[in-house]
């Protein structure tokens, strides 16, 4: 069992820096996601710690040894590939007893793990199956297998869920974190599936394009995003945005056609900012029906519907606010979401109402959250 | 009415088929009938002055008169067949062994390593294929026969044939690593295997088909080659299966073409064997494909 630690880490492919100065502590015995886009690195970052990637400036340390110099073989972690990486030609117990048998580990010790690791992932009847006769989750269930019976002290995953369908990966999700839980081994999987972070990690480290974000729970995280790029990110759908500007010594945001009290817990941010710019952010689960009773102060807008999404449950309504073309301007588009029953018409004008509470505001140059952490 | 068309046209399908068949076969025919029809002339019916229909037919038509086959024991009693099928069976057993080792080697060396020289490396290896293999004649007999003094011998021979065998391998091979998932090796250096168990224990056992196309072609170069060996193989008891044969006909003694066809015969049955063998990785291997996992 160890943490791993990324020290001022730096990775460059000739010129081009995929990764900048990441500073990041993974504690024993914690989940931690990496997430983001498609390229912001977060394979490489992973690779670096499997040892398949050189790092190109600072130092990772696996426990408290610094392991930049040290073969992947010593570095006592397992990896679980997008594809699985399972050796074609050997069976499902060879391919999980090859790294014990370098290890000239004694075939008592290594059936008995082959066993128990079977007997948890459920595989005890496929040990003499090749992998070409698997379907996707059982080679899933294989690589992981394979990964758990070296008992390393991290396991690495590198979005190990994406070749699998959609509910097969909702069971697989439950079923690594459910191991995680069990084994308590430090574990750093890679995802550029929100969801799949949110649901899995005990904490997330959000990358783009090389850059370290933010790390906190999911909570901190969906609640208090610490810029655009992560607010955007994190939660579906998306949370809103839309520039308004500040009024009254703070008192008031306006936009074209939207007038809003500032809340007493944002006051401290908006005071004495009179005429300048803010992006006001909204998660669509703070915009909602004027119908529905709430404690919230809130804030009437009104809307020309634009799109009606059923998902069963509750409708979502993407509409636009504010009064000339704004049909074909996004920045003015706010999603919300209104009861099952009440469906809006398209293009029909509705009111909204707005939690007051828990708006976000961003510095729309910075794009760095305002107020609390953010000053 | 689909159907009668789809007759009609496989009616039409079968005849070309079958003409290009015997075309194909005929040839192999008058050997098999020349060899086992005892005698050493190709002409087995003497035509009457005013030949029938009938006669004619009967002159084409390759069907020995008595089967025997005292020509394939003459070929190794009387003759030193014997001693030429197994210069080749050396031959060809070594520069297969050496060409598939090296071109396995060197391919993987090309698939995954990046090293000074390596697009020069692969594009001399496939300019050397598009010249006629007549060209390296010269400057190869200059190595091997007059700086290595190897003329007349096994080991000559054999890095001849290896050097001809060797740039196709190589890109045959290279062609089939690079479908090989790099993951799988990452896997495995995670698990603690060396570079050199990486090759022998996951690269080889995958590339099994690859590696069946390059032994086969390796082992055919040098069975069925002909003008090199002729060149360097000096002593008649070095001679291989194929300059052998040429003795047979052709000089200025009688033309014993009886001795050549039976002779022709046992020859082409090892690579007919081989290829039956081999045949399942062939297929595979010949499509080179990506390893699925
Ligand atoms: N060998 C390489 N040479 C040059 N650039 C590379 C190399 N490998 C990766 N990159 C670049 O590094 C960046 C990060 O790649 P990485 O594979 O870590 O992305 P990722 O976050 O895992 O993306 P994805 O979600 O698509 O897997 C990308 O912009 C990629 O183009
Ligand atoms: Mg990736």
């Amino acid at each position: 069992m160890a943490g791993v630690i990324f020290d001022r880490v730096n990775k460059c492919y000739g010129d081009t820096e995929v990764i900048r100065e990441l500073n990041l502590e993974i504690r024993d015995q914690e989940f931690m996601v990496l997430v983001g886009p498609s390229g912001c690195g977060k394979s490489t970052a992973l690779r670096m710690i499997a040892g398949l990637e050189e790092i190109t400036g600072g130092q990772i340390r696996i426990g408290d040894r610094v392991v930049n110099n040290v073969a992947p073989k010593d570095r006592d972690i397992a990896m679980v590939f997008q594809s699985y990486a399972l050796y074609p030609h050997m069976s499902v117990r060879e391919n999980m007893d090859f790294g014990l048998r370098l290890k000239k580990m004694d075939r008592g010790e290594m059936d008995q793990r082959i066993d128990e690791a079977s007997r948890i992932l459920g595989i005890e009847k496929l040990l003499e199956r090749r992998p070409k006769h698997l379907s996707g989750g059982q080679r899933q269930r294989v690589a992981v297998g394979r990964a758990i019976v070296r008992q390393p002290s991290v396991f690495l995953f590198d979005e190990p869920l994406s070749n699998l369908d959609a509910k097969l990966r909702v069971q697989m999700r439950a079923e690594i974190t459910g191991l995680q839980h069990r084994l308590k081994t430090t574990t750093i999987y890679v995802t550029h599936d929100q969801v799949e972070a949110m649901t899995m990690g005990h904490r997330i480290a959000v990358l783009h394009d090389g850059d370290l974000q933010q790390v906190g729970t999911p909570l901190e995280l969906y609640e208090t995003p610490r810029n655009l790029f992560v607010a955007r990110f994190i939660g579906t759908p998306p949370m809103n945005f839309f520039r308004a500007t500040i009024a009254d010594d703070g008192a008031r945001l306006t936009a074209d056609g939207v007038e809003l009290p500032v809340h007493d817990s944002l006051r401290r941010i908006t005071q004495g900012r009179s005429g300048k710019e803010v992006m006001v952010g909204i998660r669509p689960e703070n915009l909602y029906d004027v119908k529905r009773q709430t404690d919230h102060p809130t804030a009437r807008i009104r809307l020309k519907v634009a799109l009606v999404e059923t998902l069963g449950h509750e409708v979502l309504v993407h509409g636009h606010f504010g009064s000339d073309e704004r049909e074909t301007d996004p920045s003015k588009l706010l999603v919300g979401k209104v009861d099952p029953h009440s469906e809006p018409e398209l293009n029909q004008e509705i009111e909204m109402q707005a939690r007051l509470d828990s708006l976000h505001l961003y510095d729309p140059e910075t794009e760095a959250r305002l107020g609390e952490e953010g000053e | 009415m689909s159907k009668r068309e789809d007759s009609v046209g496989h009616v039409w399908q079968h005849l070309i088929l079958i003409v290009m068949v015997l075309v194909t076969v005929y040839p192999i025919l008058w050997v098999l009938t020349v060899a086992f029809s005892g005698q050493q002339n190709l002409a087995f019916i003497d035509l009457p002055a005013d030949p029938t229909l009938g006669d004619r037919l009967r002159a084409i038509i390759p069907w020995p008169e008595q089967v025997t086959m005292s020509n394939f024991v003459a070929v190794f009693r009387d003759q030193p067949f014997g001693r030429w099928l197994l210069n080749s069976v050396v031959v060809s057993a070594a520069t297969t062994l050496v060409g598939v080792f090296l071109a396995c080697t060197a391919a993987y060396a090309f698939s995954r390593f990046n090293f000074p020289g390596r697009r020069a490396g692969m594009m001399s290896f496939l300019i050397s294929q598009m010249f006629p293999g007549t060209l390296t004649l010269i400057p190869l007999y200059i190595i091997i026969v007059e700086w290595l003094r190897l003329g007349s011998n096994y080991l000559g021979l054999v890095l001849m044939y290896a050097t001809i065998a060797i740039p196709f391998c190589v890109w045959m091979l290279k062609g089939y690593f690079d479908t090989i998932p790099r993951e799988l090796e990452e896997s495995a250096l995670i698990d603690g295997a060396s570079p050199a168990m990486i090759f022998w224990k996951i690269i080889l056992p995958l590339a099994k088909p690859a590696v069946a196309v390059t032994a086969l072609f390796s082992f055919m170069t040098a069975w069925n080659e002909f003008i090199l060996a002729l060149t360097i193989m000096d002593k008649e008891s070095m001679y291989t299966a194929p300059v052998g044969l040429r003795f047979f006909v052709g000089g200025f003694a009688e033309q014993q073409w009886g001795f050549f066809a039976a002779g022709s015969i046992v020859a082409a049955l090892p690579v007919v064997v081989l290829f039956l063998m081999l045949q399942r990785y062939l297929i595979s291997g010949l499509t080179a494909g990506s390893v699925k996992g």
